[in-house]
């Protein structure tokens, strides 16, 4: 790889403008993470950050802009979908593992089925997976038998299963209480001090100050604020003075 | 008003064998028609314009028909087009095709009933549609109508009575030849609706039972189907 590639960002969102029917809800949202950078999009409810992130993962289609991730031009209607999401891995607030299998299988799946890896190699991958999320001894579990923690925690090592380049997570704490969403932060730290592209969206204040490479702070489908965690101390909008004021 | 039963007991080989005739015809029928009423759910959701028509006329020919046309339809239709086929190869085909239709209803539904969340994580995970189809959605959806599927399967075996009107030796045409020779009427169809209520009782523990071996979380839930 030479210097050109290791320097260009992994994530790139260019003047991006997204609708659904009449409403607006992205107007114009630019900004860029580089490889091993890990990104927080803070903002109030309806602000626009679950679309932006979905916009990445192609999950929605941009009404304009641009929008290239690790390579792939996502905004191409031509995208192989499939490539694409072999290199981006996400998570959601509602864990959305397969309930009517183990969390074995539940991270299996997707190696073996669309990677073609052989049934032994898959195995050891799940349980690397889960033990890297603290979950080395769920393996033969039901979802249903996890807590709300430990489910998320596994949707986690589902995805990471995948060796994505990328991982988005979307206030993936949100449905948890204080407890749990500690641990599964601690997952998310310690998946930011491997190096790991990350995309995160989230109300954890603290949280979000202490992982930040980058703030976004959005506001009305606007970014008006992007920066290190300390933007936070000295906001120059209004906007994110309010909201710094209420959240924090 | 005097009842006599025995000159039908006396013929309870023909009743044997027609019962067991009308289960070869019931389970024949729904294992068949599970396939195609799933394979048409997945076509009349899919994208491709042509596929989504063609179950969906399909569906909508089967369930605006009664059953009898269409088993009259089938039997001379490929008989005239030079298909001599057996009776029960065009009862089986004819309760198939009309199960089929109403099971492509029923797992339509029950695709639908998964949360879009599944279809989206297994989007994101690079499954295809119709892996996420066999491995995430497949198994939740029957299992979420499974309750319906039970009842549309014993319809199917108490409808498999109508194929008596194409000779087939099931209970009902056992059951018209022994009253046609026996003069008692009342008493052979007093005794096959025994027969065939007990039928649908042994057909719902069947799935009952089925559905307790295949579907763990129900069991581990203690939760009735
Ligand atoms: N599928 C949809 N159809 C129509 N409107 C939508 C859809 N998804 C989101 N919206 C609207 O877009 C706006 C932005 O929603 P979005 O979910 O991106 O906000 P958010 O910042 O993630 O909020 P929250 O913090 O509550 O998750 C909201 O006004 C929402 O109502
Ligand atoms: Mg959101």
């Amino acid at each position: 790889m030479n210097n050109a590639t290791e320097n260009k960002p992994v994530i790139v969102l260019r003047d991006v403008e997204k609708s659904f029917g009449q409403v607006k809800v992205l107007h114009g949202v630019s900004f860029e993470v580089q490889r091993g950078q890990v990104t927080v999009l803070i903002g109030r409810s309806g602000s626009g950050k679950s679309t932006a992130l979905r916009c990445i993962d192609r999950l929605e289609t941009v009404n304009a802009g641009y929008i290239e991730v690790c390579g792939h031009v996502v905004t191409d209607p031509a995208l192989e979908l499939r490539k694409l999401r072999l290199d981006v891995g996400i998570v959601f607030q509602s864990y959305n593992l397969f309930p009517h299998l183990t969390i074995g299988q539940n991270i299996m799946l997707a190696p073996r089925s669309v990677k073609n890896l052989p049934k032994t190699e898959t195995v050891e991958l799940a349980r690397a997976c889960l033990e890297q999320v603290g979950l080395g001894d769920k393996f033969d579990a039901y979802p249903e038998q996890l807590s709300g923690g430990q489910q998320q925690r596994a949707a986690i090592a589902r995805s990471l299963a995948m060796q994505p380049k990328v991982m988005l997570f979307d206030e993936v704490t949100s449905a948890l209480d204080p407890e749990l969403t500690g641990e599964v932060l601690k997952v998310i730290e310690r998946l930011a001090a491997g190096g790991m592209t990350m995309v995160i969206v989230t109300h954890e204040m603290n949280f979000a100050r202490r992982i930040a490479d980058q703030l976004v702070f959005m506001h009305q489908g606007k970014i008006w604020e992007k920066g290190p965690g300390a933007i936070l101390d000295a906001p120059q909008t209004p906007e994110l003075q309010r909201f710094a004021a209420q959240e924090l | 008003m005097s009842f006599d039963f025995s000159p039908i007991f006396d013929r309870w080989p023909m009743l044997l064998s027609g019962a067991l005739m009308t289960m070869l015809l019931a389970t024949a029928a729904t294992a068949l028609g599970f396939v195609i009423g799933t394979l048409c759910a997945v076509g009349r959701n899919s994208s491709y314009r042509a596929a989504s028509a063609i179950c969906a006329v399909y569906v909508e020919t089967i369930r605006n028909t009664p059953f009898l046309v269409q088993i009259f339809l089938i039997f001379f239709g490929l008989s005239t087009l030079g298909f001599t086929l057996g009776a029960v190869t065009v009862a089986i085909l004819a309760l198939t095709i009309n199960v089929g239709a109403y099971t492509g209803e029923i797992m339509r539904a029950g695709f639908n009933s998964v949360h879009s969340g599944q279809w989206e994580a297994a989007e994101c995970l690079g499954l295809s549609r119709l892996q996420t189809y066999w491995h995430v959605v497949l198994f939740p959806a029957v299992e979420r109508v499974y309750p319906s599927l039970t009842s549309q399967f014993i319809l199917l075996m108490l409808a498999s009575s109508i194929t008596s009107q194409i000779s087939v030796p099931e209970l009902t045409g056992n059951a018209n030849f022994i009253q046609g020779v026996s003069f008692r009427p009342l008493e052979t169809y007093l005794v096959i609706g025994v027969i065939y209520f007990a039928l649908s009782v042994v057909m719902r523990q069947a799935f009952n039972g089925i559905g307790m071996l295949i579907f763990p979380r129900r069991r581990r839930l203690g939760t009735a189907l």
